[in-house]
């Protein structure tokens, strides 16, 4: 965790290392040794399965199980006809298990496998490289749909009703720039909130610890406000985590919506 | 000025603008609390708009969050 005596390091949880080497892992000279990153993944797949199939039993009244199961399905359901309509049901399978992955990677990422010493639970969406996936991935589904809808008709969702003839230049700039950042935007959003909460976990704990390591003196001012603000902000950082993978099934459902109903 | 100081400086002041995001953030739940209790009634179905306006004033705000990040550890 600290470097040296006393310099808190919090970037190293971020680092992505290859669990087997780099040895025999390579497809046409790309490589493609197993990490870290993909462990979490394999997990968060799995996690996901074990959930889903628990619950999937279709008994006519449900256990518990199949009730948290079924709250999901219906919370994402509910939202996609609230935002897309009945033209939305097509998208909800790709909606859910984005939001599932993006909701239990999150999580698996706040678990606290460093109790274990050595081990460090890793997040899979800290990355902009992850995260910037699953918003082309979005993106792309959006540019799709929409020009397979519409063809050249969807460049109308750029001109919005009523704008006075003189203004459609700029407007058509100004949205046609608002449109192209959507998947810039989707997945910095969540590759910041997950950094931005696990930097600041990272340096508080490091203040506990140095702080006991100075003496008890300074470890009743300086270790115990920073574990109380750490309880604090770990329940907040999971409180985000679920935001976070809301907001990115919501604003995924509100693309959606605008490409498939234009306006 | 040293580069390596004015690129910590650079940094705090980005710090500025995370706390003006949180300014904006604390607007928009402001905003619908003020709303829900007038009309409780309403606030449920107006659930979904609350975390939009969340997400987008969040992103500002985690924008300059990244402005600090590059500073510190890119440039």
């Amino acid at each position: 965790m600290a470097a040296q005596a006393g310099k808190i390091d919090p970037m190293h949880q971020f680092l992505v290392e290859p669990l087997f080497g780099t040895a025999h892992w390579s497809i046409a000279g790309y490589n493609v040794a197993f990490t870290n990153s993909a462990l979490y993944m394999v997990a968060t797949l799995v996690l996901m399965w074990v959930f889903m199939l628990g619950g999937m039993k279709g008994a006519l009244i449900p256990g518990r199980w199949q009730v948290a199961v079924e709250g999901f399905t219906g919370f994402i359901s509910n939202m996609m006809d609230a935002n897309i309509g009945p033209k939305g049901k097509a998208f909800t399978p790709y909606v859910f298990s984005l939001f599932m992955f993006i909701l239990i990677a999150n999580m698996i990422g706040m678990f606290p496998l460093g109790v274990v010493p050595g081990l460090h639970a890793f997040t899979v969406t800290s990355h902009l490289t992850v995260t910037g996936v699953l918003a082309l991935v979005s993106f792309s589904i959006v540019l799709i749909v929409g020009f397979l809808k519409h063809g050249l008709h969807f460049f109308s969702l750029f001109v919005p009703h009523g704008t006075p003839l003189p203004m459609i230049p700029l407007i058509f700039v100004i949205e046609l720039f608002s449109f192209l950042i959507r998947p810039f935007s989707l997945g910095l959003r969540l590759f910041v909130a997950m950094t931005a909460g696990h930097i600041l976990m990272k340096v508080l704990a490091g203040f506990v610890i140095n702080g006991f390591n100075a003496g008890p003196g300074i470890a009743l001012i300086v270790s115990v406000p920073s574990f109380v603000l750490m309880i604090g902000i770990s329940a907040l950082e999971l409180l985000v985590c679920a935001i976070q993978a809301y907001v990115f099934a919501l604003l995924t459902s509100l693309y959606l919506n605008d490409a498939i109903n234009l306006h | 000025m040293d580069p390596a100081a004015a690129k910590l400086l650079g940094a705090g002041f980005a710090a500025i603008g995370v706390g003006l995001a949180a300014l904006g953030v604390g607007n928009v739940f402001g905003s619908f609390l003020q709303g829900a209790l007038r009309n409780p009634g309403a606030a449920d179905g107006q659930q979904g708009r609350l975390f939009i306006g969340f997400a987008a004033a969040e992103l500002l705000g985690l924008l300059a969050f990244v402005v600090a990040m590059i500073l510190l550890f890119v440039a």
